[in-house]
């Protein structure tokens, strides 16, 4: 590669007409891209847009269908992972991958040639100059089992540095990370651009975007749309260039005058299956005619606490009562060992979207009938299903909330994302159900999907259901919630107004500091 | 997006798509790769199975003429030999039976992600079960009637499949052990049960010493089942199984929970469906049906138990399956297909003197041939500097 007489350039990277398809699906469709020596570029597009596909294009897991690639002026081929570290591009993915109960040193080195025998005091010493350099915090001999998230991503950045990268990819960074966290994150990034490395920062988050970086870079739909200056840029103009069109920004938040308790937890605790702690001694109520947000980093025991109240999670202490109706009159229950088709039949709905997005709720390869069906299938008598009365259900659903489909038989792991959650939110809402949660509903949505699911959402809020909307973009659940509840660690941190609380409250309440001892945060 | 165009004019390097010459040959593009398919015409789908037997047939050729075989009298003689004559094609339907009974039960556990290759233990299990009856029968000199013993002997072969089914179930949703090595093991135990019992003096012909399990049908002559045009009458049962397969998984509560569990266990779950009851059920059904391919073959075909009752049925029932896309009613076709194939096999063997490795070699390579078949159906080959469908594309985007 070196043979070649390397054009003087700016650029340490170019992306010419990149092409790549799935199938009969055009991921990327004639992309550019170029990242000059010491900045940071976001690479920004809604989900779906091809930015993974792009990078994973430049980090050589996947190869082109088409395109030229430059590094340093001169075109290179990328097949494989390795090309890439060899030419000192570094990824830091989505989902680390990183060997648990390996230490910190030992993950950074793991797969480099080298001596059969590692020297672990050097090697400390070497990540720890990294790491200083940077103003990353981290132990080196750390085990990963032991390590938050936002540790693991240091290992993962550090690993990359380690092997020589001077081009860093960080695929969505700051999805798993507190406010207080991503600051972090970015006064380290903005650390390694003035020590001349080049940054590329995927991301859909506007104000990261404005935050941090010198410019963007557009994709929507697989197609390049442009790419601007930052300081000349606008949370508003990104939106429209991402988009393709003006969007409006504002989520409603209706005032309900009525509300009626739903569910009241008490002391529920839940042990994983290894034993440990799920959820500690959670209490709160969630009322008729509000949304309750939960906001907390992922892996809090968000899913934990909706499995429990759906009867999926073992319950090792507690209670949950529930006001549902029997023989038309309304009763407090207790939830606590009824079988989930009991509880869903009470009126109880759970819409989980998991990281995969298909993994719970639907079934990727049947049609949206027996999608539908799901949870009803077992009310007819006898032993064939009907699929008639879901065909029906799925037919207006299709035409309520514009899904855009063939046609209901068509299997629905063809349908977008946005298609997709639409279906699940919609079935939920259709058992007509007195609590509802949803649990990321909008992950990976585009705006305008997203804007559809709140709609929804309050929809239900003003027809009394109580709704606990399970969120991970703190500014919509701030905007969105009547009140709002903040786990940390499988406890209740607190319950307070968004109207009235800080962003900076709430994500230190995230980090597991409790509302009592932030001023100024009353619990409501 | 005004100031959007005065930032390109400070970005010289940025090329404008329409004007930039395409680039058709990438630098270090691997010779082939892999790329996915969107979606495949039927027209196409028959083309490259029809291409991959053709290839089937010329690599099997390939192998004939070395060991000095004539390829085409070969292949004629297979065909003969499993269709030539009415003996030889009920013979060949009569190979086709427990492939299709078998095929049909595994594929029910194999569309819950449930990988049952224990077939041929379920199978065994069920013969074994039945033969304990007829054993009792011939030993006590009980007196019975062909329909009460038959019914008697169904229900003893379905009891003992549907033991080897549960088994691994039960384990697999209790204690997560792995279902592939679980019945894979059963497999063994049947077939060492069955060495056990040839050695009993009350399952050996009278006065020999050698491990052998009698002849039941010379004690016992209503052990026999009928036959309808020159074949046990398992083969009606099987087509009806078949349908009714269709059927269940395509109509009933039962089916459709299986379609859900096979595609996420964890969808079912949240539906709140009884996951480990839905395992537990279906491979009881699995085994019991392959139980019952058992019976078949000792009241219909061998009329004794050997470990070779199965004879691989339980195996080659997994390609049946698998070529078939679990679909009931393609498996009958698939089932004669490769029922043909054994049986023309065997037929090489004695008229062109073509050693049984050999054959059973050729059976290999076109059953290896058409299995592979299945990732022509999802991906294609891209020769260096061919990504023609992307040019096509840029064109179109650049136009």
């Amino acid at each position: 590669m070196q043979e070649q007489q390397a054009p003087v350039t700016d650029n340490v990277i170019e992306m010419i007409h990149v092409c790549k398809n799935f199938g009969s699906v055009q991921a990327l469709k004639n992309v550019h891209l170029e990242l000059r020596r010491g900045e940071i570029l976001s690479l920004l597009g809604e989900n779906g847009s091809g930015k993974t596909t792009l990078m994973n294009v430049l980090s050589g897991i996947y190869f082109p269908d088409l395109g030229e690639i430059r590094v340093n002026g001169t075109p290179v081929a990328i097949c494989e992972p390795k090309d890439a570290f060899a030419l000192n591009i570094g990824m830091v993915h989505q989902h680390y991958k990183l060997v648990e109960v390996f230490t910190a040193a030992e993950n950074i080195v793991l797969g480099l040639p080298g001596a059969t025998t590692i020297n672990r005091r050097a090697l400390a010493r070497h990540v720890q100059e990294i790491a200083d350099r940077y103003g990353f915090a981290i132990d080196p001999n750390k085990k990963v089992y032991d390590m938050s998230i936002s540790e693991k991503q240091t290992v993962e950045i550090i690993k990359a540095l380690y092997r020589g990268a001077d081009i860093l990819i960080l695929d969505e960074p700051t999805a798993v990370l507190t406010p207080q966290e991503t600051e972090k994150l970015f006064e380290v990034m903005r650390a390694m651009k003035a020590d001349n490395k080049s940054i590329i920062l995927i991301t859909h988050k506007l104000n990261e975007v404005l935050a941090v970086s010198d410019r963007v870079t557009v994709l929507r739909k697989g197609e390049y749309i442009d790419t601007v200056d930052t300081e000349h840029a606008s949370v508003q103009s990104l939106t429209d260039m991402m988009v393709g069109r003006a969007v409006s920004l504002e989520i409603d938040r209706p005032v309900i005058g009525d509300k009626r308790p739903v569910l009241r937890v008490t002391s529920l605790t839940c042990l994983t299956p290894e034993k440990s702690m799920a959820l500690e001694d959670i209490n709160f109520e969630a009322y008729g005619g509000e949304i309750l947000g939960i906001a907390g980093i992922s892996g809090s025991g968000q899913r934990e606490l909706c499995e429990a109240i759906a009867g999926l999670y073992p319950i090792t202490g507690g209670s949950i009562l529930y006001k549902g109706l029997v023989n038309g009159f309304e009763v407090e229950e207790s939830l606590v060992g009824k079988s989930p088709s009991e509880i869903v039949k009470k009126g109880v709905a759970l819409a989980f979207v998991p990281e995969d997005r298909l993994g719970m709720g639907l079934v990727p390869s049947l049609d949206m009938v027996d999608n539908i069906m799901l949870k009803s299938y077992r009310r007819n008598k006898g032993f064939l299903v009907d699929r008639k009365t879901p065909q029906r259900t799925a037919e207006r659903l299709v035409e309520e909330l514009e899904i855009v489909t063939p046609d209901v038989h068509t299997p629905i792991r063809r349908l977008s994302g946005g298609n997709v959650q639409k279906i699940l939110v919609g079935r939920e809402i259709d058992s007509a159900p007195r609590l509802l949660m949803v649990a990321y509903p909008v992950r990976g949505l585009d705006i305008n999907s997203s804007y559809t699911i709140y709609r929804l959402l309050n929809e239900q809020k003003e027809k009394g259901v109580a709704v606990m909307f399970i969120g991970e973009d703190l500014d919509v659940l701030m905007e969105i919630s009547d009140r709002l509840l903040v786990l940390s660690g499988g406890k209740v941190m607190g319950i307070v107004d968004p109207r009235t609380s800080s962003k900076q409250a709430i994500g230190m309440m995230m980090l597991g500091h409790e509302a009592s001892e932030l001023e100024g945060e009353k619990a409501v | 997006m005004t100031d959007v165009n005065n930032n390109n004019e400070c970005l010289p390097q940025e090329p404008a798509p329409a004007i930039e010459p395409l680039v058709c040959v990438m630098p270090g593009e691997p010779l082939v790769r892999i790329a996915k398919r969107g979606s495949t015409s039927m027209g196409k789908k028959v083309a490259i199975y029809v291409t991959g037997f053709i290839l089937a047939l010329v690599v099997g050729a390939l192998l004939l003429l070395v060991i000095g075989k004539n390829p085409i009298s070969a292949y004629a003689n297979m065909v003969t030999g499993s269709f030539g004559t009415k003996t030889s094609s009920a013979e060949t339907f009569r190979l086709a039976v427990p492939l299709l009974i078998a095929g049909v039960a595994i594929s029910l556990a194999f569309k819950m992600k449930f990988w049952n290759i224990g077939g041929e233990g379920q199978i065994l299990a069920g013969a074994i079960f039945a033969s304990h009856i007829v054993v009792h029968v011939i030993n006590n000199n009980i007196s019975i009637a062909f329909l009460p013993l038959q019914f008697l002997l169904a229900f003893a072969a379905i009891t003992g499949g549907a033991l080897f089914g549960f088994m691994p179930a039960f384990f697999k949703t209790k204690w997560g052990t792995n279902e592939t090595l679980f019945t894979l093991m059963l497999n063994y135990i049947a077939i060492e049960y069955i060495n056990y019992l040839k050695q009993l003096n009350s399952w050996k012909p009278p006065r020999t010493t050698y491990p052998k399990i009698i002849n039941f049908k010379d004690s016992l002559p209503q052990l026999v089942l009928p036959k309808v045009f020159g074949v046990h009458i398992g083969w009606i049962f099987a087509l009806a199984l078949a349908v009714t397969a269709y059927l269940y998984l395509k109509k009933t509560k039962h089916g459709y929970e299986i379609s859900v569990i096979g595609d996420s266990l964890n969808t079912a779950r949240y539906a709140g469906m009884n996951t480990r009851w839905i395992q537990i059920r279906t491979l009881i059904i699995s085994g019991a049906l392959c139980g019952l391919a058992g019976y078949f073959q000792v009241a219909g075909a061998d009329y004794t138990l050997t470990e070779t009752t199965a004879g691989g049925v339980g195996f080659t029932a997994i390609i049946v399956a698998w070529l078939a896309k679990l679909n009931p009613f393609v498996m009958v076709p698939v089932s004669v297909f490769i029922a043909m194939l054994k049986k023309g096999a065997l037929a090489i063997q004695s008229t062109m003197k073509i050693p049984a490795s050999a054959a059973d070699l050729l059976t290999g390579i076109i059953l290896f041939f058409m299995l592979g078949c299945e990732l022509f159906l999802e991906y294609r080959l891209v020769f260096r500097g061919r990504g023609s469908k992307t040019v096509e594309i840029l064109e179109e985007v650049s136009a």
